[in-house]
């Protein structure tokens, strides 16, 4: 066999992988500026009024107008704040909330990295994502921002700890760590029937894991006006919104793929089977996405005493006695994968 | 081509999306810098506050509890960390693997039950 130069052997592929990666970074971006419209729409209807409406028709162009504004505004670095470290922040959170994407079948056979420990890379990703904040936080130098990172610290390790037990119980059922394998696993029965409790305990965890109300003391504007953001000016704030948005949709994505049966269609017959199923994939993700906008615009608050006590008292025994009764549970019935 | 090096590819396209991640998140910070006025002052760049300026340096002192949380965290999470390899053999270990784990994770339920009666939990 003959030699592979350095055209064909390396630049070609490093060219095509590049190409993959845009053709997700750039729709996941349009998506996340779109969720952020998407999104003040909704509340604007739940409340009875109208939302953005100004900027383009139906005030679609609203994200865009805002990013370009964030653009051209000064960043401003606090005196006392550790300057690189508080530049740094906002890079790791984007960077983070992109990469998890590397790992998600958007199809049969239309994945990225088809790695064979999706899950536990993921886990990783988002066990990562608790350093883009307390670096903020640290680095802000600012009362409101430090107090913000600890708290957002404490409560993303808390609900990590029930994910990682809900997980658990998806890979008995599937017998995989690989996303692709998890999905077609599926086939038969998707598995937020069976797993229902865990499937609302990862929802909501998700809601905690990610910062969203009812659990968004982090930011809590009443109290620490933004937590860890409040010193963040310009494109660096941008950064936070756009990895904590990209960040959300993994989680509703990742949501789809344990539970909803990712790219399945709901019913294997005939007018179902007509979408593809990146389009399945797609409309049960924006379905998810909504529940998440959903709660935000529904519920009040959250206490800490109350988030810390749900998140180890309630959910912790539930997700480990969980992973029990489904590993007897498939050792009694022969369910074995 | 060797397995290992095949194994090593499937991570390579992970690579160069982290590097075209941190290059959007990089020229993202460094735009502003170049395009957007800067002209700060003192009272621009003091510390957000309400109502005096700082008495003291930020980074103080903080509840202990947070360190108890991610000392917990620790051992729970390197707890999942070994269901993982557990739950995906599952099939392949029979009763044997099953109560291995169940003892061991009889072990931890004790130590939770202690640390939830001591109220290493709570926060009034």
């Amino acid at each position: 066999m003959a030699e592979t130069g350095f055209w064909s052997g390396y630049a070609l592929p490093f060219l095509l992988i590049l190409g993959y990666i845009l053709a997700i970074v750039v729709p996941l971006l349009i998506s996340v500026a779109f969720v952020t419209y998407f999104e003040r729409k909704i509340f604007g209807l739940m409340q009875i009024r109208k939302g953005p409406n100004v900027v383009g028709p139906f005030g679609l162009l609203q994200p865009f107008a805002d990013g370009l504004k964030m653009l051209m505004k000064e960043t401003i670095v606090p005196a006392g704040a550790n300057r690189n470290l508080f530049l740094l922040a906002p890079i790791i959170t984007f960077t983070l909330g992109m990469i998890g994407w590397a790992v998600i079948p958007f199809d049969e056979h239309l994945v990225l990295a088809d790695i064979n420990v999706g899950i536990l890379y993921l886990f990783a990703i988002s066990s990562l994502g608790v350093y883009g904040i307390i670096i903020a936080g640290w680095a802000s130098n600012s009362k409101y921002a430090f107090l913000g990172a600890l708290r957002s610290a404490a409560q993303m390790v808390s609900y990590e700890v029930s994910i990682g037990f809900v997980l658990v119980t998806v890979l008995l059922c599937a017998g995989s760590l690989n996303l692709s394998e998890i999905v077609l696993a599926q086939t038969e029965l998707w598995y937020f029937i069976p797993l229902a409790p865990m499937f609302i305990i990862f929802f909501i965890s998700a809601l905690a894991e990610t910062n969203r109300t009812p659990f968004d003391l982090p930011e809590a504007e009443g109290e620490l006006v933004a937590g860890y953001q409040v010193e963040y000016s310009s494109l660096a704030f941008t950064l936070f919104m756009l990895g904590e948005y990209a960040n959300i949709l993994l989680m509703s994505g990742l949501c789809v793929i344990l539970f909803l049966g990712g790219w399945l269609a709901p019913f294997d017959i005939e007018p179902f089977t007509w979408l593809p199923g990146i389009v399945w994939f797609f409309l049960k993700t924006a379905v998810v996405m909504f529940l998440f906008t959903w709660t935000r615009a529904t519920f009040p608050r959250y206490r800490y005493d109350q988030l810390m006590r749900l998140g180890w008292k309630v959910f912790l025994p539930i997700s480990l006695a969980w992973v029990v009764i489904t590993a007897g549970a498939l050792h009694v019935f022969g369910w074995m994968p | 081509m060797t397995a290992s090096s095949s194994l090593l590819l499937e991570y390579l396209p992970i690579l160069i999306f982290l590097g075209l991640a941190a290059f959007i998140a990089v020229a993202a910070v460094v735009a502003p810098l170049l395009l957007a006025p800067r002209k700060p002052d003192k009272d621009k760049i003091a510390a957000y506050e309400c109502g005096f300026d700082a008495f003291d340096d930020a980074r103080g002192r903080f509840d202990v509890r947070f360190y108890l949380v991610a000392i917990l965290f620790i051992i729970f999470d390197l707890e999942v960390a070994f269901l993982f390899p557990w739950a995906v053999s599952f099939s392949n270990i029979g009763l044997y693997g099953f109560w291995s784990m169940i003892v061991f994770l009889g072990i931890l339920t004790i130590g939770f039950i202690y640390e939830w009666k001591k109220g290493a939990l709570e926060w009034e």
